[in-house]
This record gives structure tokens, C-alpha cells and sequence, in this order.
């Protein structure tokens, strides 16, 4: 076990300070971990505090206020679904109701196979295209229910 | 050390090759617009397709030429400079669009947008017949300044954007003006913060040259959280040179040493656009030491947040870059003192900036010509320039949309979008963000300005309009822009905090219909509360919207909370927005242990 969190201490160091950016902060840190992993193991936030120099209360803090940062492991597929004006306006909570349903959701969160990570988004920045999902970053536009079904039924055939 | 005149060579002859038709040169709109609609698909085709036939190409990614409704949007230069557009390209049209427009030159695809025949000889080929680009609403009424090269030229090309008249600008700034004449220059344009605030850029600039710390710092605010405006985030997809070169001279006009780029993490288009650009500025010696020969330095570096919308705020931003939380600073001490790492800072929107290279080339005198005149006798500042508009919700013809200011509301909606989608009547408008306002479909005379926009109750703001038909509920679109402040809350000072979460519930039982008139009493009362106590322009402008919703749409409410119903029954839907009450990470580790 220890030797096991060894290697993820140094694999975690290797990623800290593989960042190209010439300032490093705990954000632009936490960012790198989060990139790489999906999520923010705990033993990151120990790791960071001493790469930064900062204690580990100033990183929780840091971790804790942005929403993008979680702090479990996501789902093998990340859905996220827009809940801005203009989405609204063009009928996105009757596709995020209907996806949810069809995930056996209610809220935000991973599927019970851990197929999908559903996260709402605020504005996904393509209003042209709205309504607008994203399924692991590629941006879909004009969507319907119908649509974003059938995408993930091409990841999961269970759907 | 390259010469302006060198690289300007180097550029032309490499634009000329480009525009001579030995080989088609082929344009594909890869901005987030572009994208959504499928552009990257369409990309892999055409090359795989233009393979397959033998035919020798040149392809580039470009951004975002504001027609977005057309995209994917597929532009072809043929011989004798001709090009053509092709619009809402699919995957399956790849074949016939090049026989259409490489193999025979037909140009009767149904997917045909138009064709520019500027470069044409016009007599030897019938042009007449064809459709012209230049006369589409979407480009006809647009007076392009900052979007110039969008759609035109590739991000990723600094030759490029050299070739359309780039970095011009900034030899003439570093090599035959003081940073005084810079600033006098930006001032007498009349140009105004496109961020929200509308304040005088210049005026701006020449708080930071008060002082002489020798490491200053100019950021670029690209944050860009606004649901319904993607204009920062065209402009560095589609031309993120010409927002370096604006960086870049007011690094030089504010006598700075440092600029940073502030983008939110995850935007991957702006953000690897933007990182190329930055690369390639420092390669040809146009960021670093002795820019242009002139003895000036100027380092700049991206530095990205976390999903947050009051990172966008100019304090909570410097916050933001140090690596904390963003939440907004006790002020004094103002930005221009004390600001990113205790250096003296100025903080401009990516709108503004992009408009200062043109505004050096073609004088200020130019740029105040355009737009709305101010008069200084009667103390109108006027509002010079151009406005980025973005279009979208119920709206035929969504986009970014770069018009002179002073057109009407009428026009824009009309004219350029061409009225809603849905073909019913419009009802409502929503402008500036979501810290912005409603405004109905009298004010449609209501002109493109910032001070005639602020009077009626509503924003210019980021430039985002929203637009809804006659079954658009009002009080359920102004839950959500609630329920988007109260997520966006960052939790620091108590009257947005607590304020939020009260005018939340607050609409969340108008929509239910189980509100009472004292409600109307309620949501004033803590608005007001709101406004005058809260620490940034989060909370005390968060009960914007609501009150102009209820000065143009009360029956709306009146209907919800007296008679118990929607008069559109249309919010009828679920109510799903995340609720949250920063910290947020805390919440989800608490769940994560049950």
C-alpha cells in the first residue's frame, strides 16, 4: 500500500511539474491534476501543498470553490448538458428531464455503470447552436432528446 | 531582428501564392459555432475526399465569420481569386460541393451560399447569375473593425494576419509615437470598455502610467461566463494576433512590462488558438526583448481559471491569476496601485483591445466617425465604434454580428436576424448577460449604445441578445438568469450570498404559482438590499434583470401570482438548475462519504 502511494505521489509530482506555463500557482496545479486524472485524488491536494509551498488548508480551499474540480472519480463518459438562457429558450430542461430519465438520474451525477458523468453547464459558448451538449468535449449543436440518445446509445447500447 | 518591412514581404508574397488559384485554397470555420454544427467532421472529409481525387489543396482552419447560422461553413478560392461559400455543410455533401466548385466550376449546389467575385476580372466569367456574398443581411450590415480578419484568415497563420495589414500598428506605436501620443490617440477615438462598464479606455490606460514601478501588468479579460455571448472567445478562434498586437501596444502606451491572457480552463478553441499565437509572436520577435527594434519588452502568458463567473470581475480576477479564489478584493487599493501580485495592473476586455490596432493604423479621428458622436459642451460621451453583437435564442439567423453603433435594436433583430424562427411575434429581449436586462418589443427602437441602453433599464454589456417569441414565458427566463447568478454567487460578502438564494426561491414559487402579492413587496425589498450592500457588481447588479422584467412584463407576474397561471403555458416544464452554495467541492466530498 505505501509503496502503491508512492508511485502516485511521484506520478502526481511528474504532472506538477510538467506544466509549460510559466506561472505556477495552486490553480493552475490543481487544473493540471484534474486534466489528468479526471478528478483531484486526495493525496493530490497533499502533494500540491508542498509543490506550491502553501498548506493543505489553502488548497482544499482553492479546490473547493471552483465547480470543475470533483474530488471522486467520473464516469468513463462525461455528458454535460446546457442550462443557460438561450439553451433554456430552446428547450434544453425538456432534454436535460429526458436524459436524465432515460439515465435514471436526478440531478447531476454518474450513471449506476458508471458509463456517464451527467454535469450541467452554464453555458457551453456555441448559443448559435442551441440547444448545445457536449459529450466528452466534442460540442454538439441543435440538439433534441432523440438526438443526444441516440450519441449515447452509440456508447452504451443499453439505452 | 526583424524589420516591419521584411515581415510584411515575407507576408504578402505568401498571401498572393494563396489567393493565385494554383491550388484551391479551402476554408473550413472551426470557431465553437463552427464546431458545434460539425465542423471537424466535415474537415476530415474534404481531405480525405480531396486524397482520394488526386487533387492538390491547400486547407486551413478558420474562425468565425458571424454568419453562424450558415455553419458549417465551407469557403473555396478558386482561380482568379473567386471564392465560394457553401453553407450547412454535411459530410455527405463533400462530394458533390467539389465537383460543383474544383471539378467544374457548375456552381448550382443546393447548398450554395454565395460567392465574392471582389478579385474578378468581372467580364470573363457570367457572375451576374450567381449569388453574391456581400449582399446577405448577416454581411451586408456588418462594419467589421475588430472581426475584420475572422472567417478570412487562419488563427493559427501569423503570415496571415501580417498580410491583412497586422502589426502595422505596433511598429508605428513603438517606433514613431510616445506611449503619451498612444494614449491621446485611444482617447480622442472615443473608445469605451467593451467589458460591461463602458468606461473611457484611454483614461483608463493613463491611471497605470502614474506609476513608475518597473513591473506592471495589462490583462485581457477573456473570462467569459455570460450565457448567450461568445464574442472574447470568436475573437481568439478567429484572430487572436490582432488581440496580442492590441495587448501589446497597450503594454507599450501604459509603459508595462507583463501582459496576461485570462481565459476560463476548458475553453480548448480560444485557449490553444491563443497559446499558438503567443508561440509565434515571441518566434519572429514580436513579444519579448526589443520588440521591432525599438528598445521595448513585453512578455505576455495565458493564465486560465476555474468555472467561475465572478472571476470575471477585475479584482477577483487578479485573484483569480495568484492562483486563489476568485472572489473580489476590499477596494481601495484600486487595481492600477495595487492589482495581479501587488503590481500596479490595468484590465481590459478582449473587444477593447482588439480594437486599438486599428484605431493607431487609421487615427482616432477615423474610429469616432463611426458609431454614436459624443458632444463634450452637453457631456455626452457618446458611443464611437463598432458593437459585437450576438444573436441567439428564437432568431432566424443567429451570429456575431459586428455592427457600427447607433443601429436600432429594430434593425438588428430584423434586418440582420430576420426576425424570430418560430415566425410568431417577438416578445422579449434580453441584453447584456446575465447581470443585464429584459427589455419587450416596444423598445425595438431602443439604439445600439450605452448610455441609451442603460437608461431603458437594460445593458450593452458582453453584447449578447437573447431573444424570445410570443410564448416565451418572462418570469420562467428570468428564474434561470436568476438561478444562474445564485449558482455564480461567489459567497464572499453576505447581501449576494444570502440575497440570491432569497430571490431564487422567491421566482421559483411565482413559477409554481404559488406566490402572493407580498412577494412583489419581498423580491424589491432584498434587490434593493442587494444592490446597495454587495461588495462587487455581481450582487449589486444581480436584481437588474428582475426589475426591468417587472417594469415591461408585470402582467406576466400579475397572471402567475393572482390568477395562477402562465399566460403562455409554457413554464409548465420542470425546473432543474443546480443549486449551490459555495464551497461547493466540500458538498460533493460530504455526498461522496455517505
Amino acid at each position: 500500500m505505501q509503496i502503491d502511494n508512492d508511485r502516485f505521489r511521484e506520478e502526481i509530482n511528474k504532472e506538477l511539474s510538467s506544466q509549460t506555463r510559466p506561472t505556477i500557482t495552486v490553480l493552475s496545479s490543481l487544473l493540471a491534476i484534474q486534466d489528468k486524472f479526471g478528478y483531484i485524488p486526495e493525496l493530490a491536494i497533499d502533494v500540491i501543498a508542498q509543490y506550491t509551498e502553501h498548506t493543505i488548508n489553502e488548497v482544499w480551499g482553492v479546490a473547493s470553490f471552483y465547480p470543475n474540480f470533483r474530488f471522486t472519480k467520473p464516469g468513463e463518459n462525461m455528458l454535460e448538458i446546457c442550462w443557460g438562457p438561450t439553451c433554456h429558450l430552446a428547450g434544453s430542461s425538456k432534454i436535460l428531464n429526458d436524459i436524465q430519465e432515460a439515465l435514471g438520474l436526478d440531478g447531476e451525477g454518474e450513471t449506476i455503470n458508471n458509463k456517464f458523468t451527467l454535469k450541467y453547464n452554464t453555458c457551453l459558448g456555441a448559443c448559435s447552436q442551441a440547444p448545445v451538449i457536449s459529450i466528452n468535449h466534442d460540442f454538439i449543436g441543435n440538439s433534441t432528446s432523440e438526438s443526444v440518445l441516440e450519441k449515447l446509445s452509440k456508447i452504451d447500447p443499453k439505452l | 531582428m526583424l524589420h516591419y518591412t521584411d515581415l510584411k514581404e515575407l507576408a504578402n508574397d505568401k498571401w498572393l501564392e494563396l489567393n493565385s488559384g494554383n491550388k484551391p485554397w479551402i476554408r473550413v470555420g472551426t470557431a465553437i459555432c463552427g464546431k458545434a454544427a460539425g465542423a471537424d467532421y466535415v474537415l476530415d472529409k474534404l481531405k480525405i475526399v480531396l486524397s482520394e481525387l488526386n487533387i492538390d489543396y491547400i486547407i486551413d482552419e478558420v474562425g468565425c465569420l458571424g454568419i453562424c447560422f450558415a455553419e458549417p461553413l465551407v469557403d473555396i478560392t478558386l482561380e482568379n481569386g473567386r471564392r465560394v461559400f457553401y453553407k450547412n455543410v454535411s459530410v455527405d455533401d463533400i462530394n458533390t460541393i467539389i465537383d460543383d466548385s474544383i471539378v467544374e466550376n457548375k456552381f448550382n449546389h443546393s447548398s450554395l451560399l454565395g460567392i465574392l467575385t471582389s478579385n474578378v476580372d468581372n467580364n470573363a466569367i457570367g457572375e451576374n447569375d450567381l449569388p453574391d456574398l456581400n449582399e446577405l443581411p448577416g454581411i451586408k450590415y456588418q462594419k467589421k473593425i475588430a472581426l475584420s480578419n475572422a472567417g478570412n484568415v487562419s488563427p493559427f497563420d501569423l503570415y496571415h494576419y501580417v498580410s491583412q495589414g497586422g502589426y502595422l500598428a505596433l511598429n508605428k506605436a513603438v517606433n514613431h509615437m510616445t506611449p503619451d501620443e498612444v494614449i491621446k490617440e485611444v482617447s480622442d477615438s472615443g473608445l469605451r470598455g467593451r467589458g460591461g462598464a463602458a468606461f473611457p479606455t484611454g483614461f483608463k490606460w493613463s491611471f497605470l502610467v502614474k506609476s513608475d514601478n518597473p513591473s506592471k501588468y495589462v490583462l485581457c479579460n477573456c473570462e467569459e461566463g455570460d450565457p448567450g455571448a461568445y464574442n472574447d472567445k470568436g475573437i481568439l478562434e478567429s484572430d487572436p494576433f490582432k488581440l496580442l498586437e492590441g495587448l501589446t501596444i497597450a503594454g507599450y502606451a501604459t509603459r508595462s512590462s507583463n501582459g496576461i491572457v485570462f481565459i476560463r480552463h476548458g475553453h480548448d478553441g480560444p485557449i490553444d488558438r491563443m497559446e499558438n499565437a503567443i508561440k509565434r509572436a515571441y518566434d519572429e520577435g514580436l513579444l519579448g526583448k526589443n520588440i521591432f527594434d525599438s528598445g521595448f519588452d513585453f512578455d505576455v502568458e495565458i493564465s486560465l481559471t476555474g468555472e467561475s463567473y465572478v472571476a470575471g470581475e477585475e479584482s477577483a480576477l487578479m485573484e483569480s491569476i495568484e492562483g486563489k479564489r476568485s472572489q473580489p478584493r476590499f477596494r481601495p487599493p484600486f487595481p492600477a496601485q495595487f492589482g495581479v501580485w501587488g503590481k500596479p495592473s490595468n484590465i481590459n476586455n478582449v473587444k477593447t483591445l482588439t480594437y486599438v490596432p486599428d484605431i493607431i493604423s487609421n487615427g482616432s479621428n477615423w474610429f469616432a466617425n463611426i458609431g454614436v458622436q459624443g458632444n463634450k459642451e452637453k457631456k455626452i460621451q457618446g458611443s464611437t465604434g463598432t458593437a459585437i453583437v450576438c444573436l441567439s435564442g428564437n432568431i432566424k439567423f443567429p451570429g456575431l454580428y459586428e455592427v457600427p453603433m447607433g443601429l436600432s435594436l429594430r434593425d438588428v433583430i430584423y434586418k440582420i436576424g430576420g426576425g424570430t424562427a418560430s415566425g410568431k411575434e417577438l416578445k422579449v429581449l434580453q441584453t447584456g448577460g446575465p447581470l443585464g436586462g429584459v427589455l419587450d418589443s416596444n423598445s425595438l427602437d431602443i439604439h445600439l449604445d450605452f448610455d441609451e441602453m442603460k437608461s431603458a433599464g437594460a445593458i450593452l454589456g458582453s453584447g449578447g441578445i437573447i431573444v424570445g417569441d410570443i410564448e416565451t414565458c418572462v418570469v420562467d427566463l428570468t428564474r434561470v438568469l436568476v438561478a444562474f447568478c445564485q449558482y455564480e454567487s461567489c459567497g464572499k460578502c453576505f447581501p449576494c450570498r444570502l440575497g440570491m438564494e432569497q430571490i431564487l426561491e422567491i421566482t421559483e414559487r411565482m413559477v409554481k404559482c404559488e406566490s402572493s402579492e407580498y412577494d412583489l413587496e419581498l423580491i424589491k425589498n432584498v434587490g434593493q438590499n442587494m444592490e446597495k450592500a454587495s461588495l462587487c457588481g455581481h450582487g449589486q447588479l444581480g436584481y437588474g434583470p428582475i426589475r426591468s422584467a417587472l417594469k415591461y412584463f408585470e402582467s406576466d407576474f400579475k397572471s402567475h401570482i393572482i390568477d395562477k397561471k402562465c399566460p403562455t403555458g409554457s413554464c409548465v416544464q420542470p425546473m432543474i438548475s443546480p443549486k449551490n452554495t459555495r464551497p461547493y467541492g466540500i458538498l460533493q466530498i460530504n455526498k461522496g462519504g455517505e
